[in-house]
């Protein structure tokens, strides 16, 4: 589906990247810690987080991230708007909680960007 | 729905709380940061995280949820397990990805309300 | 063997010939703001040399968890880049509090991390071992209350 579509489903609002809206997105990945992006998450995804802090931006840069969608209807500090601007990556901000979030667009059609976590990869 | 419905839909590994699978769940939350899930859950929620510390027990014991999924094969710590099964909360782990396990969890709750 | 004079820490680091490109980057210690910076820098170089996209990827999670673990832990440090024909190299020396027991360090899920790192979505206990999944080569060593080396080698296919 495209971007603009993403922000139906969520009713959200684009902080960055309004003329980035005609991308098309397939995958998605939902996380708090930045970690777990790091480890798992593949190019070109939707990316899923509460989180709002530089890292967010910096992170989605180096792992080509498509697009961030942050949840809960957080506002981002101005830091991290200036630095999505920079790297041009859309940026958009929705009321609904990541379950909410990640349930609406995966009964749309969005797909988890990894299918399993072999048991050997995250033992804790 | 109840837990144990969820665990064998979505093919979920019980580790603790066994005794609680009928505990019914009427929502899911999705997250990581504690703080958050302590401030914005709800009672009956399944809890869907990748943290493993033992706080996870006493967040979900303080809002009552109906149990805790662990996501990407993470496995509870051992003193996480001990005290789940003190307080009789249910873990279970996933070898999905939050996305995928929320959105398949999403469904079934929506299915059968 | 070299002496980083700057950071009052002694290091044998092997000098790699043939490079296509070498260069150090400083990283300030607690410095949350500018954390990932460098990193986000050495990607683009990598980038721009044309590395694989898989290569640049395990490069990119190396040093990004690096960095963060200086900008958590140390007081500073210095992120050394080598890129031969055949590899990726990072030589990463902080000046900080070192890390006493390397096995715990190791293990998944655990980490001394404060509120402030937690909150930045750092801090889970899963750097180190990122960081031992993405390499081809991951060699730790650490002085308590002097620093740490880290030694990390990607193989170029």
């Amino acid at each position: 589906m495209k971007l603009s579509d993403v922000k139906e489903i969520l009713d959200a609002d684009v902080i960055v990247g309004t003329e980035k809206l005609d991308m098309e997105v397939k995958t998605a990945f939902g996380a708090d810690l930045m970690s777990d992006v790091l480890a798992f998450a593949k190019a070109g995804s939707l990316l899923l987080t509460g989180l709002t802090n530089s890292q967010v931006i910096r992170i989605a840069n180096v792992m080509d991230i498509a697009a961030i969608i942050l949840v809960r209807g957080k506002k981002p500090p101005v830091e991290t708007i200036n630095l999505a601007k920079e790297f041009k990556i859309p940026l958009l901000t929705t009321k609904y909680i990541l379950f909410e979030t990640a349930g609406r667009l995966y009964t749309k059609g969005i797909v988890g960007c990894l299918e399993q976590v072999e048991d050997h990869r995250a033992n804790n | 729905m109840n837990i144990e419905t969820i665990a064998k839909e979505l093919n979920l590994k019980v580790r603790s709380g066994s005794d609680r699978l009928k505990n019914n769940v009427t929502g899911g939350y999705t997250g990581d940061l504690l703080s958050d899930v302590m401030a914005n859950s709800h009672e009956g929620d399944i809890w869907i995280t990748r943290q493993v510390h033992q706080n996870i027990v006493a967040i979900a014991t303080l809002k009552e949820h109906a149990g805790i999924i662990l996501v990407n094969s993470c496995e509870p710590a051992p003193d996480t397990l001990e005290k789940a099964n003190q307080e009789k909360i249910p873990i279970m782990v996933s070898s999905l990805p939050a996305f995928e396990l929320t959105g398949r969890i999403y469904n079934l709750l929506s299915k059968k309300d | 063997m070299a002496v980083w004079n700057k950071l009052k820490i002694t290091v044998q680091t092997t000098e790699t010939e043939n490079y296509l490109y070498k260069n150090s980057f400083d990283v300030e210690g607690g410095n949350f703001n500018n954390a990932g910076s460098v990193s986000t820098n050495i990607k683009s170089i990598l980038k721009n040399m044309g590395l694989p996209n898989n290569i640049i990827r395990k490069a990119a999670i190396s040093c990004y968890e690096s960095e963060i673990n200086i900008v958590s832990y140390a007081r500073q440090g210095v992120i050394n880049l080598t890129v031969t024909p055949k590899t990726v190299e990072f030589d990463i020396i902080d000046e900080g509090p070192g890390i006493p027991d390397i096995e715990l360090a190791m293990e998944q899920g655990y980490s001394t991390a404060d509120r402030q790192i937690r909150e930045m979505g750092f801090g889970a206990g899963m750097g180190l071992y990122n960081i031992k999944s993405s390499s081809d080569i991951f060699n730790l060593s650490s002085e308590v209350d002097k620093g740490t080396f880290l030694k990390i080698i990607i193989n170029i296919p």
